[in-house]
């Protein structure tokens, strides 16, 4: 019965949020959580983002406004140094990877 | 009266030319050499052919000779004394076949008349057995089981990543295996290192490494190498091996393998981890990036805390540690699509694989068009750049 029930009027498909993940040495800035959810934009507005989150997050990554040489940011899958850097885009939904190197064995 | 073996051979000697082993032998040096298929049975190729010649058993002469001769081409059948030969022979004309002659007197003469004879190496009945589910994966057979116990791969770390990459290449038969390891078995080891065992503790990692690889695999050589890896030591031990397991626990030694790595053009299978988290890629030199394109510089000490520091699951380490052994062997066979321009990223509390797209950078400054590539105090450097980046952050 309920399946013919009217149901709300469809509302417009919200925006899925970015994910970033956070590798395990920078979770002590997240409250230890390995994924944060942003809004989309470039890679600069959504390290903005964090950094307004988890306040000390940007300098961890970031010097002079450009990201650190030992870290890797990469969106859906590729460098950001083959994309436009620190003013690729970020699309709805896309995966956004910290990755410094690890040294661990 | 149907016709005797002596009358369907003499009907064969009738259709069929003959060509003598010392008229063969100079015609396989020449540019024109005809193909040489050997119908013999597995057994009698087994111990000894003629170098060059193909092996088609006489049973599968009729279905198999498609794949290994054109029907044109110039075409000598074999066995063992020219007579199972001769009617092979002949089935291949009717099939054909223009260009057939029968091997007179058959390997057996080939053989006395002191001509070059191939003996095929095999695998032993007790490797057969062994290595019985190797042999049955069409892409390993006896040929890759065989290049696999010829193989030599180093082990950069008997550890975390290290127990699991040697257990595991030990068990496939990797014929020969360097443990790069100078520190002694600790009982916080034996969380991870399931290679050692509690009545090792306290003996060189290599050696407990030995005891373990002896035990499971006695068809391995295990080399013990009881000292850390140096620029002064690094390229006399690359060039004892085919391939590199990257185990280490720290990054000047992972920088200094790459750059060797690069300079003996050595395939290095990296793995790295740290709590819940593990890395893996391969680099194979100059066809796909290296650890520098993808990590310019080492990162500040803290953050890159190491598992003493920081702690390791250590389920983590055998899944690494064993998608290296993969790796490894995929390489060493040349099979598969091996982990190269690509970099893993194994999350075991989330329990996700994330693949992402690493490139050769074109300015690297190991493997770039304009690197100067040389061997250089790694130690000073990774603590210099760590040092200068620390003070960076921290300002």
């Amino acid at each position: 019965m309920s399946t013919l029930t009217p149901t709300a009027p469809r509302q417009e498909t919200p925006s899925m949020p970015v994910t970033v993940r956070i590798p395990s040495p920078l979770r002590p800035l997240t409250g230890g959580a390995s994924s944060v959810a942003c809004g989309a934009g470039t890679v600069r507005e959504v390290i903005d983002q964090l950094e307004a989150a988890h306040p000390g997050f940007q300098e961890r990554i970031m010097k002079d406004g450009a990201l650190r040489r030992f870290v890797n940011v990469f969106v859906a899958g590729q460098d950001v140094r083959f994309a436009e850097g620190i003013d690729t885009v970020v699309a709805d939904g896309q995966e956004v990877t910290i990755l410094p190197a690890v040294a661990g064995g | 009266m149907p016709p005797t073996y002596q009358d369907l051979l003499a009907s064969a000697r009738d259709e069929v030319p003959e060509i003598q082993v010392n008229d063969l032998a100079p015609l396989l040096e020449g540019p024109d050499a005809p193909l040489v298929v050997d119908v013999r049975e597995t057994s009698e190729w087994d111990e000894g052919n003629i170098p060059g010649s193909v092996h088609v058993p006489r049973g599968f002469l009729e279905s198999r000779i498609a794949g290994v001769a054109r029907p044109g081409q110039p075409i000598v059948v074999s066995c063992a004394a020219g007579q199972r030969s001769l009617l092979a022979a002949r089935t291949l004309r009717e099939m054909g076949f223009t260009d057939v002659s029968s091997l007179a007197g058959g390997f057996t003469r080939w053989k006395q008349s002191g001509h070059p004879v191939r003996v095929p190496r095999t695998l032993s009945p007790a490797q057969r057995s062994r290595y019985s589910r190797h042999v049955l994966i069409p892409e390993v057979g006896e040929e890759g089981q065989l290049r696999l116990l010829d193989a030599k791969v180093l082990l950069i770390g008997a550890g975390g990543l290290g127990s699991p990459a040697a257990f595991y290449l030990a068990a496939a038969g990797v014929g020969t295996l360097g443990l790069v390891d100078d520190d002694v078995v600790d009982a916080s080891n034996l969380q991870r290192q399931i290679i050692h065992a509690t009545d090792r503790v306290g003996m060189l990692k290599g050696e407990s490494a030995k005891v373990a690889i002896q035990a499971l695999n006695p068809d391995v050589q295990v080399n013990v190498h009881p000292f850390r890896v140096t620029r002064d030591n690094v390229l006399d031990l690359l060039s004892e091996y085919d391939l590199i397991v990257d185990g280490a626990d720290n990054f000047p030694t992972r920088y200094l393998l790459n750059d060797a790595a690069l300079m003996t053009r050595t395939p290095l299978v990296h793995a790295s981890i740290l709590r819940f988290e593990g890395h893996a890629s391969v680099f194979l030199p100059y066809e796909g990036p290296c650890y520098r394109c993808i990590f310019p510089e080492p990162p500040p000490p803290d953050l890159a805390p190491s598992c003493g520091e920081a702690g390791v699951l250590g389920v983590l380490c055998g899944v690494m540690g064993n998608i290296q052994a993969n790796e490894a062997i995929k390489v060493l066979l040349g099979i598969g699509d091996p982990l190269a321009g690509r970099l893993m990223i194994y999350d075991a509390l989330g329990m996700t694989f994330t693949e992402l797209k690493v490139r050769r950078d074109p300015d690297c400054p190991a493997c770039g068009p304009n690197a100067q590539l040389e061997l250089r105090d790694y130690e000073a450097w990774c603590a210099g750049v760590g040092r200068h980046e620390h003070a960076g952050a921290a300002a």
